[in-house]
């Protein structure tokens, strides 16, 4: 069953019209994309600085009207709807736990926020259900009194899944979620979020720029470049097997013990200019294959194999 | 209560109350006062000096008893500037979070307005306002009030922009927030200490102002009188009896300067920064306080003796790095990897003494580049060793580089503190380094300003400022920690042919294994202050000896493993100005046992490697022979 | 760059404009009949159809508006009531003694301010640190008019090194050194309160940049440190002090006001005053439209010399 789906979603950044003249054509972000999340699944998505992921996200829980497209959750399409429509069935998680929180509010005060606004529950009933998702997240409850700036950054991020729970959605962006911590912390967290899944049938998006990370937790992967999808695949196979060559720079170019250190194949690292992008493919002017073919037409995301897709003219 | 204490702390705002509140009882006491009238004239004794009879400050050019009509003045000025500034400031705040918060096309078009009304010199739009309105007290404070409102809106709405882009305003929508309730709930606390401030700092400014417009007569009319009023009446008589001008203008600066003095204090101690002392100046040079014996000399290029290095905040001592001792040899690569908080870091800062001081103090060991020693050496000693004979690559390029020179002339001048070389030389040089860094157009591009390159690029001018002047060692400290993972691997593996073409000794900070497995020849780990394993990288990586390095090794996830459960450990790092006695990893350590908890226990083991453990996971002794 | 200048001032357009709206409107404020309000005593019919005819009041008020607006786009601003003469001779005239009082006076509080705040900053908390600090708190609670009579009491009454009042010697005066002497009161008076504000922000500002990540890289690098405070540290912290410098010129402005009266200064503020005061409007809408202007021209200067600093300003 699908719980997610997303059809032809952009987004192009709007700049500013200077006084004399036409506006130009804007920052395109996101490139018309579309994918479907399967309920229950991980869906790590992946990609550098620059990519539109965080558009993505952002666009995906709402907080950012999309240019065109439209996402549908449980087969009921989300067009329009307020913030607080999104926020029952879809959640997110960020980056920074420390940003996420306000300083002036109480532990309590921020869980409570979406019971109260979003599910209108009445007070007897909130504080059992906050006790329960503290429960669950690992966390006391004697912590609800506190202000967030007496948390470390792990067990504030833990505060921060514990009021997305709270709107009890059906999926939940976690965007970043991990890069803020420290290893020993971060395994902690990831584990966390995989019980919780579990516990409450969710169905992640997994947003990250650590290849390692995103395989150890997803099902299948999104690879994001320069605003628009370049493979989809298995967790499993698409770092071992890709058929993007950006997909195979990325493997390449992870840091893994043993492997000795070369600085893997590609010319230049500059991504394209997003006020003046290329006709064709954007990785060609990194792409060691690339041909005239790649720079004068935008090649579609295809079937490549069982359960992998690659946007190639000239695929590994 | 906190804040009070806070408050009071500082002495001058101490001051400052005690000044403004002694005026203030007086004021309010003015009504039961046996005081005369302050509008009853009596021209035979006009200009009476201060302590004649009857007339403690003597008398005005009408005879009016000058006390009388100073404090019934200082009434009328002060509350005057109290509604000046409330007025102001609350319609100034509200426009601003209101532009603030809902951004676009609203905050364009009151933003405009607010500009338009800040082109004006103040005065003329309070001399406007007063024109049409009449000359008068109410229209005086209209007309301040008035001219005050762009400035609270300009201000807060800054701050309002600042916070409207954190995350937390974004889960509040998501929590299913009305605007309105997140305006009030979520920005309105966190904006309400500036408003505070601005309005504290700015009460003074605007009972000048009121006064002011007195002075010129378009303030309060005659017979009533402000502060302003009287010292612009007494103004005519000034050389012949300045006491008349003198009493109220003193008057005005007391109430002033409490005002202000007041309003530094509420300043400094409703700012978490102003607190905590992070806005003191750091020094050219770390404050080094040892106390212990300097460490004898030995025959390494640059070794790190017992380092200690303390942060003192308050009266509480962390102490970041709590003896360290590492050696590098020319053209080894050392690395020195931890998590955040373990003090690596500090410890690669404290090599050239760039800990910031305040709140960093040296307070042991020692830091010998080949044999002389650098924590005790004169600040002109040091300096000429830093970016010459020891050069530092820093971590995030955009905030590392000036963000106003052009990036070759960082470079050039880089040379040219420590040669002296011509500008054209210099430039050519410039050129070579970012050559030899693998920047593309290196002619045009050391034209650029940082803002203008992208990260790697960025990294690569911090590299080759490093290389300037072709030091012997150099210090990286997390270097690419802020790129993108392509940008990275083409980094390091250009630090590693450069380390290799010129023999150049590295000590790289990290946190990430896979990095210090491709690029360093030795690695060691450092937990809470101190160093708990060192060893050739191999030997420490196959078969890791402290619980520690075993257990955070299995807690990076490695490409190419599959979906899987990850390691954790569980717990927290120490905190560094409350270390436990013994083994500081013995509260996470599922090893533990009783004598971990006490005592000193010493870095130990054969050969290249050592570990700090009492139990280590190998056989180091063994492990040695069968390797050797 | 002159692309950038000529942006500038065409966007200048609108805000003068808006000026001229403003005031406009502040103006027609005045409650009951201008005309009699202006006349008082001398209220005569034949007077107020007088006044009523030349300042337009017969006609809509938009359309006085634009009267007057073309009118002193062509340079005439009207006649004064008082004086008897263009509007636009008189602030001409007095503005120009304004602009060498408060000129010299922001010269000087910029230079004195900015010193003073590096020096605070580099020696924070040494002695040096606390008398500035002190002196400038002292600067910024006393009040410009009063430190100016203190100043006469001191300088010119007691000590007679300097002349009481006024911008020349009755007799014999108007040389250069004349107005040198005349001009040390009132431009230090003036000069106070902005020169403690700069002095102020620019120690903040400093303590602000010498934390920065690039301070610790200009000193890895061995830097001289006082290349590393005079030139990235001062560099960097002038982003911020510049636009306060543009602000605190509309201060000093103001405060001639004041000044000019004690000193009795022939400048545009004390015009502006008088005309208050006779309630000839004609004057004062005049003279705040054309220094308004003034001021925001001097504001384009500003914003170029800004952008002159900071590369990643748009041009």
């Amino acid at each position: 069953m699908t719980a997610l789906k997303v059809e032809n979603l952009a987004k192009t950044f709007a700049l500013k019209k200077p006084l004399f003249g036409a506006a130009p054509p804007g920052v395109r972000a996101v490139r018309a994309m579309s994918f479907e999340v399967a309920k229950g699944e991980t869906l790590g998505v992946v990609g550098e600085s620059g990519c539109g992921k965080s558009t993505l996200a952002r666009m995906l829980v709402g907080l950012l009207e999309p240019s065109q497209g439209h996402i549908e959750i449980d087969g009921r399409a989300l067009d329009n709807a307020d913030p607080a429509e999104f926020g029952k069935l879809i959640q997110y998680v960020f980056q920074d736990p420390s940003s996420s929180l306000n300083p002036r509010k109480t532990i309590r005060q921020i869980i409570e926020a979406p019971l109260k606004r979003l599910h209108k529950m009445p007070k007897a009933e909130r504080g059992t259900r906050i006790a329960e998702i503290f429960a669950s997240v690992n966390l006391r409850e004697e912590f609800l009194g506190r202000y967030p700036h007496e948390f470390s950054g792990g067990q504030a991020q833990r505060i921060g899944i514990a009021r997305a729970l709270a709107a009890n959605p059906r999926i939940i962006i976690l965007d970043e979620p991990v890069s803020a911590l420290d290893v020993s912390v971060q395994a902690q967290v990831l584990n966390l979020m995989k019980d919780l899944k579990a516990e409450f049938g969710l169905t992640y998006l997994f947003i990250t720029h650590d290849l390692a990370v995103v395989e150890a937790v997803s099902d299948r992967i999104l690879v994001l470049y320069f605003g628009a999808v370049v493979e989809v695949g298995r967790a499993d196979s698409i770092f071992a097997n890709p058929r993007h060559p950006y997909t195979k720079l990325l493997a390449d170019s992870a840091p893994v013990v043993g492997r000795p250190l070369t600085a893997p194949e590609q010319k230049g690292n500059e991504l394209p200019d997003p006020l003046n992008p290329p006709p064709g493919c954007a990785f060609a002017g990194r792409c060691p294959f690339a041909t005239d073919l790649c720079r004068r037409t935008d090649p579609a995301l295809e079937r490549m194999g069982d359960d992998q897709f690659a946007a190639c003219h000239h695929p590994l | 209560m906190h804040f009070l204490t806070l408050l009071f702390r500082n002495q001058l705002a101490a001051l400052g109350a005690v000044v403004l509140g002694a005026i203030l009882v007086a004021v309010l006491l003015t009504p039961v006062l046996p005081l005369q009238d302050p509008n009853a004239t009596a021209t035979p004794d006009r200009f009476l000096s201060p302590f004649a009879e009857g007339h403690l400050l003597g008398t005005d050019h009408l005879g009016r008893d000058l006390l009388s009509r100073l404090l019934h003045g200082t009434l009328l000025s002060l509350g005057v500037g109290v509604a000046a500034a409330l007025i102001a400031g609350i319609i100034g705040s509200a426009i601003g979070i209101v532009a603030g918060y809902v951004g676009g096309r609203t905050d364009n078009i009151i933003m405009r307005g607010v500009d338009m009304l800040m082109a004006f010199p103040y005065i003329l739009l309070a001399l406007a306002i007063v024109a049409a309105l009449g000359p008068g007290l109410l229209n005086a404070l209209i007309a301040v009030a008035a001219v005050n409102i762009p400035f609270f809106a300009r201000n807060i709405r800054g701050v309002t922009v600042g916070l409207a882009g954190r995350e937390f305003i974004d889960a509040a929508r998501l929590s299913g927030m009305s605007h309105t309730r997140i305006i009030l709930t979520e920005l309105l606390p966190n904006v309400l200490p500036v408003i505070i401030i601005a309005m504290s700092t700015t009460v003074g400014w605007m009972i000048l102002e009121t006064a002011g417009l007195s002075f010129l007569g378009l303030g309060s009319q005659p017979p009533q009188a402000d502060l302003g009023s009287m010292l612009g009446e007494a103004r005519s008589a000034l050389i012949t009896y300045p006491h008349v001008s003198v009493i109220p203008g003193l008057m005005i600066f007391l109430i002033v300067m409490s005002v202000n003095l007041l309003g530094d204090g509420l300043r400094d101690a409703l700012d978490p920064r102003l607190r905590s002392g992070a806005l003191s100046r750091p020094r050219a040079i770390t404050l080094v306080e040892r106390e212990d014996e300097v460490p004898a000399a030995t025959d390494d290029l640059l070794a790190i003796q017992d380092l200690q290095t303390q942060f003192h905040v308050g009266d509480r001592i962390y102490r970041a790095v709590g003896g360290v001792s590492l050696a590098v040899r020319p053209g080894e690569c050392l690395g020195l990897i931890g998590e955040s908080g373990s003090g690596k870091s500090v410890t690669a800062l404290s090599v050239m003494g760039l800990v910031s001081s305040p709140p960093g103090v040296i307070t042991g060991g020692a830091v010998r580049f080949q044999g002389t020693d650098l924590i005790g050496a004169r600040y002109e000693a040091l300096r000429r060793m830093r970016g010459d004979r020891v050069a530092y690559i820093f971590q995030d390029p955009l905030s590392t580089l000036h963000p106003l020179y052009r990036v070759g002339d960082q470079l050039a001048e880089a040379i040219r503190s420590h040669h002296k070389v011509g500008h054209k030389e210099a430039r050519e040089r410039a050129v070579q380094l970012f050559e030899d860094v693998r920047i593309p157009n290196a002619k045009s591009r050391i034209d650029n300003y940082p803002h203008e390159m992208s990260g790697g690029m960025r990294q690569r001018v911090g590299i080759a400022m490093a290389l300037a002047n072709d030091p012997d060692v150099i210090i990286a400290d997390e270097p690419t920690t802020a790129l993108d993972v392509t940008v990275q691997a083409q980094i390091l593996s250009l630090l590693n042919d450069l380390r290799r073409d010129r023999g150049l000794a590295i000590l790289f900070i990290t946190h990430d294994f896979g990095v210090v497995a491709q690029l360093c020849d030795r690695i060691a780990v450092m937990y809470a202050g101190r160093i708990v394993e060192e060893g050739p990288t191999t030997a420490v990586l196959e078969r890791p000896a402290h619980p520690y390095t075993k257990r955070l090794i299995a807690c990076v996830p490695e490409l190419g493993g599959g979906r899987r459960e990850l390691a954790a450990i569980t717990g927290l790092p120490p905190v560094v100005n409350d270390l436990p006695p013994g083994c500081a990893f013995a509260p996470r350590c599922d090893k533990v046992r009783a004598d971990c908890k006490h005592g000193e226990i010493a870095l130990a083991g054969p050969g290249a490697r050592a570990v700090r453990c009492l139990y280590p996971e190998a056989d180091l002794q063994k492990g040695e022979e069968t390797t050797a | 760059m002159g692309g950038y200048i000529i942006k500038r001032l065409i966007s200048a357009i609108p805000v003068l404009l808006g000026i001229t709206i403003i005031v406009f409107l502040i103006m027609s404020l005045i409650p009951g009949d201008p005309a009699t309000a202006i006349l008082g005593s001398y209220a005569t019919p034949e007077n107020v159809a007088k006044i009523n005819r030349d300042l337009g009041l017969d006609k809509p008020m938009v359309q006085r508006y634009f009267i007057w607006l073309f009118n002193m786009v062509q340079g005439d601003f009207g006649r004064s009531y008082s004086l008897n003469r263009p509007v636009i001779d008189e602030v001409l005239e007095r503005f120009t003694a304004t602009l060498v009082l408060a000129g010299t006076s922001f010269v000087l509080c910029s230079i004195l301010g900015i010193l003073a705040g590096v020096v605070s900053a580099a020696r924070q908390y040494g002695w040096a640190d606390k008398a500035i600090t002190f002196t400038v708190l002292i600067g910024i609670s006393v009040p410009s008019f009063f430190l100016g009579m203190m100043m006469i009491l001191l300088f010119a009454v007691n000590l007679k090194w300097l002349p009481v009042s006024g911008m020349y010697a009755i007799y014999g005066g108007g040389d250069l050194w004349d107005l040198a002497k005349h001009l040390v009161m009132p431009a230090l008076a003036l000069s106070a309160v902005a020169t403690g504000v700069i002095a102020r922000l620019a120690r903040s500002a400093m303590l602000e940049v010498l934390r920065l990540d690039y301070i610790r890289t200009a000193r890895a690098k061995g830097l001289p440190e006082r290349r590393v405070i005079m030139g990235h540290a001062l560099r960097a912290a002038m982003v911020s002090i510049i636009p306060v410098l543009g602000i605190q010129a509309g201060f000093v402005l103001s405060g001639s006001v004041y000044i000019e009266i004690v000193f009795q200064w022939p400048g545009a503020g004390r015009m502006l005053v008088d005309a208050i005061l006779s309630r000839d409007l004609l004057l004062v809408q005049g003279g705040v439209v054309f220094i308004a202007a003034c001021y925001v021209l001097f504001n384009i200067l500003v914003d170029v010399a800004q952008s002159l600093l900071d590369p990643r300003i748009k041009t």
